[in-house]
């Protein structure tokens, strides 16, 4: 599949638009859904996501084919929805340390005896519950935590997505795992 | 070992694959013991579980579509390249008839002159053309209706049309590209009509199709 993408991103290069074509719909659906995660909504998961592919498409010449072309995309999906979020976000918002949210809530009732946690979270609402909480954490832990767990980057990999050194991201995703922690404990 | 901060970075550690053989004997006997732990390390790992349940969202169908909508437009180039790919019957007739009509078959009649690509460090005595010894032909080197005798070298693709590849030393019994000089490059001879409008024919096909 590597070589797939690098031989379309050198079509790109030389100005195929249909190659482009390929790679915006293999790749439409984890960016899209990363946007929608990092923003919370349909309406500018769309427009950010739509936008990330047209800033990677006018940059093209500026990627190196020798490295990851997602990473690359990550990174451009991912620093447009933060900026996105500053403009509509008061500042502290992004830098808001993440505080525990105990308690119980409407979803510890689900938590029954003798079902398994794969079976639980077949159910749509508590998938659904799952994202809120997620999306709820504060930006800079939202995104290690998505790109780890949901798109399955490794850790050096998403270093090089935030262009961020690793030694952050590992002290970022354990507070992220904390925080989700205690937000689905009851669940 | 005290609990929460260093059981608890330990249990990070260990999430990350980043903890050593020592340190996880360590978290092991404190979990032993440590039911408090126990349960921190337990709701760690299912809260990952629980995380990778996060509901999925598909782009809209429209989305690839808008995407390339609003994309700047591309080389006008690039698409006649893209159209002749797709299409390489049409673009060979295409091709066949610009021939026709730019009377390659004209020329071919008439023109039976010896014709030869580059004339420097050649030599031609009448129909015959040679790369003398020692002498290097930089570039492609193409000769029609004459023959030719390679003793130096050319460095670059030969193209004979209507002619004969020469052995200037007849006592060589090793055979004819044996006793030659050299061709860095391929060598291609072409005789007749029909060879001639291929070969042209195969000319202008690398130019639409190669991408470099
Ligand atoms: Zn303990």
């Amino acid at each position: 599949m590597e070589q797939i993408i690098r031989e379309k991103i050198i079509l790109v290069k030389k100005g195929d638009q249909s190659a482009y074509e390929d790679l915006v719909s293999f790749y439409q659906n984890k960016i899209y859904q990363h946007c929608y995660r990092m923003l919370g909504n349909a309406h500018e998961a769309e427009d950010i996501a739509q936008e990330a592919f047209i800033r990677a498409y006018v940059n093209i010449h500026s990627f190196d084919e020798k490295r990851k072309f997602s990473s690359w995309l990550y990174r451009i999906a991912t620093n447009l929805s933060i900026d996105r979020l500053r403009k509509r976000k008061p500042d502290y918002f992004l830098d808001a340390e993440v505080k525990g949210t105990d308690g119980l809530d409407m979803y510890s009732q689900l938590q029954s005896e003798g079902a398994s946690l794969v079976e639980e979270v077949e159910n749509n609402e508590l998938q659904r519950y799952i994202h809120t909480k997620i999306s709820e954490l504060p930006p800079k832990y939202r995104s290690i935590i998505i790109l780890r767990y949901l798109e399955e980057f490794s850790l050096k990999e998403i270093s090089e997505i935030l262009d961020i050194p690793i030694g952050t991201v590992k002290t970022r995703i354990h507070r992220g795992r904390e925080a989700l922690r205690k937000r689905l404990r009851h669940v | 070992m005290k609990c929460n901060a260093e059981t608890i970075g330990l249990m990070h550690k260990y999430l990350d694959g980043d903890i050593t053989t020592e340190e996880e004997q360590q978290l092991k006997y404190h979990l032993e013991d440590c039911e408090a732990c126990q349960e921190h390390f337990r709701e760690l790992k299912r809260t990952l579980t629980l995380i990778q349940s996060a509901e999925r969202f598909e782009a809209p169908a429209n989305f690839t579509a808008n995407v390339m909508k609003n994309l700047p437009t591309e080389k006008k180039q690039v698409k006649y390249l893209r159209w002749f790919k797709m299409h390489p019957m049409l673009t060979a007739a295409a091709v066949f008839f610009i021939l026709m009509f730019t009377g390659v078959f004209f020329t071919w009649e008439q023109d039976n002159q010896l014709v030869v690509s580059k004339q420097e460090n050649l030599i031609i005595e009448g129909d015959t053309v040679i790369v003398p010894e020692g002498e290097v032909v930089e570039g492609d080197l193409l000769v029609k209706n004459g023959n030719l005798i390679i003793n130096g070298t050319v460095d670059g693709n030969v193209t004979l049309v209507n002619g004969k590849l020469i052995d200037d030393d007849p006592l060589d019994n090793r055979g004819l590209m044996a006793s030659v000089g050299e061709i860095n490059g391929e060598f291609e001879s072409v005789d007749q009509t029909f060879d001639w409008i291929l070969y042209k024919l195969k000319g202008f096909a690398k130019k639409v199709f190669s991408f470099e």
